[in-house]
C-alpha cells in the first residue's frame, strides 16, 4: 500500500520526497529507468522525513527487529531502528558476513542469487521489519521474508521508499504487507 | 585520539559487543564483526551518540560513508548532525556520472567512487567507516573527498587495528577512534 493512500494523502513531505529521486536513464542497461536515492540523502530534510514516517508507523508496533537488505537497506534501516529500539540485522550477499549464516536463493532476470542472515541474530517470536530501497518484482524482498520466518521470527510489514509498477495494486508480498512511500518517477524534461 | 583513553563508560560496553570471528576471510585474520553490537540498540544508540557529540555543531555538511558497512554508521550520524550523506561505492554501483579513486589492496587493487556533484567546494566533511586497517580504503575516500574541492575535517571509525599503522597513512587527517584492538 501507499503512504499516500494510508493516511499520509496530501503530506507535502512526499512530494518532496519523491522530487530528491534521481531518474538514471538506462542504469544499469538499456531500458532501465533507475530510481536514485542518493540525491534524497543529499537532502537532509527529505531524507530526515523520510526516515521520519516510518519511525511514525513502526514505533509503537512493537517491532524487535529491522532487517535491511544490502546494500541501500543498510541507509535507511539502521536510522529507523534507532529510533524504534529495535536491533538492525544486515540482509547480505553471499560471503560477506563472517559468522555462520543461513541462505536464501532467489531468482533474478537471468540466474539466481542468494542473501544470508546471521545465525543467532533473530529470536523465534521477534516482530520484524524488512527496509529497501525500493521492490521491484518483489523477489528479494520476498527472500528476506523466507529467511526471518525460518527462524521463528513474524514479518509485520515489508517497507521500501519506492515501489515500482509490479507491485501498485498489491497491498502484500508473500502474504506481508507491503508500505510504499513513493511511485517511481519519470525522466524530468527540465531546463 | 581514542575514546578508549578518555574512557567514556559507554566505551567498554561496545567493545563487548563486537565479535571477532578467527580465520575470516581467510586463515590468520581475526575479523571484527559489528553486526553483534547492531544487535544491542543501546550500544549501537550509545556508538552513534558517542560520535554525533563529537561533531554536532562543528559546522559539517556532508557524511561519506564507505560501502558497505559505512552505510550502517553513517546516515544516523549525517541525521543527527544536520549533513548530507553520500555513499562511497565500489565501482558501477552509482547510476550518475562519478570520479573514481583507485587504491592498493593486499593483493592487486580496488576502486571507489563517488557521484559527481553531490559534494561542493569548501564543504567540511566526516568520512566514517567501521574499522581502519591499513587505511587504504580510507586514503582514497580523503582522495575523492578533497578531489571535488571538500576538506576533510576527520575519519571516524569504530575500530582500529594499531599494529597496521593506518593512522599514519592518512596525509596528517585526523583519525578518530571508539576502540583499539591490539
Amino acid at each position: 500500500m501507499f503512504a499516500a493512500e494510508n493516511g499520509l494523502k496530501g503530506d507535502p513531505r512526499l512530494q518532496a520526497i519523491s522530487q530528491a529521486i534521481r531518474v538514471v536513464p538506462h542504469f544499469p542497461k538499456p531500458g532501465i529507468m533507475f530510481q536514485d536515492i542518493t540525491t534524497l540523502m543529499l537532502d537532509h530534510k527529505a531524507f530526515k522525513d523520510t526516515v521520519d514516517i516510518f519511525v511514525d508507523r513502526y514505533r509503537d508496533m512493537g517491532i524487535s527487529v529491522v532487517a535491511g537488505v544490502e546494500a541501500r537497506g543498510f541507509m535507511f534501516g539502521p536510522s529507523i531502528a534507532l529510533a524504534i529500539g529495535a536491533k538492525f540485522v544486515p540482509l547480505r550477499k553471499p560471503r560477506k558476513l563472517p559468522g555462520e549464516v543461513i541462505s536464501e536463493a532467489y531468482v533474478l532476470e537471468y540466474g539466481t542469487d542468494c542473501l544470508e542472515m546471521h545465525v543467532g541474530a533473530v529470536q523465534p517470536g521477534e516482530r520484524a521489519l524488512v527496509i529497501d530501497d525500493l521492490v521491484a518484482t518483489g523477489g528479494t524482498l520476498s527472500a528476506a521474508i523466507r529467511l526471518l520466518e525460518r527462524v521463528g521470527a513474524e514479518v509485520v510489514e515489508c517497507a521500501c521508499v519506492i515501489g515500482l509498477p509490479e507491485v501498485k495494486g498489491q497491498c502484500r508480498l508473500n502474504g506481508k504487507p507491503l508500505y510504499i512511500l513513493v511511485e517511481p518517477r519519470e525522466i524530468d524534461n527540465c531546463c | 585520539m581514542s575514546a578508549y583513553r578518555d574512557e567514556d563508560p559507554r566505551i567498554q560496553g561496545i567493545k563487548t559487543k563486537i565479535r571477532v570471528v578467527p580465520n575470516f576471510p581467510k586463515p590468520g585474520i581475526m575479523f571484527q564483526d559489528i553486526t553483534t553490537l547492531l544487535l544491542d540498540p543501546k550500544a549501537f544508540k550509545d556508538t552513534i551518540d558517542l560520535f554525533v557529540e563529537r561533531y554536532k555543531g562543528k559546522n559539517i555538511s556532508v557524511v561519506a560513508g564507505i560501502e558497505a558497512r559505512g552505510f550502517i554508521f553513517g546516515p544516523p550520524i549525517a541525521l543527527a548532525i544536520g549533513a548530507k550523506f553520500v555513499p562511497l561505492r565500489k565501482p558501477r554501483k552509482l547510476p550518475g556520472e562519478v570520479i573514481s579513486e583507485e587504491y592498493i589492496l593486499e593483493y592487486g587493487r580496488d576502486c571507489l567512487e563517488m557521484h559527481v556533484g553531490a559534494v561542493e567546494p569548501g564543504e567540511r566533511a566526516l568520512v566514517v567507516d567501521d574499522l581502519i586497517a591499513t587505511g587504504g580504503t580510507l586514503c582514497a575516500a580523503m582522495n575523492l573527498l578533497e578531489r571535488v574541492g571538500a576538506e576533510v575535517v576527520e575519519c571516524a571509525c569504530l575500530i582500529e587495528l594499531p599494529e597496521l599503522q593506518g593512522r599514519g597513512r592518512l596525509n596528517g587527517k585526523p583519525l578518530y577512534v571508539l576502540v583499539e584492538y591490539q
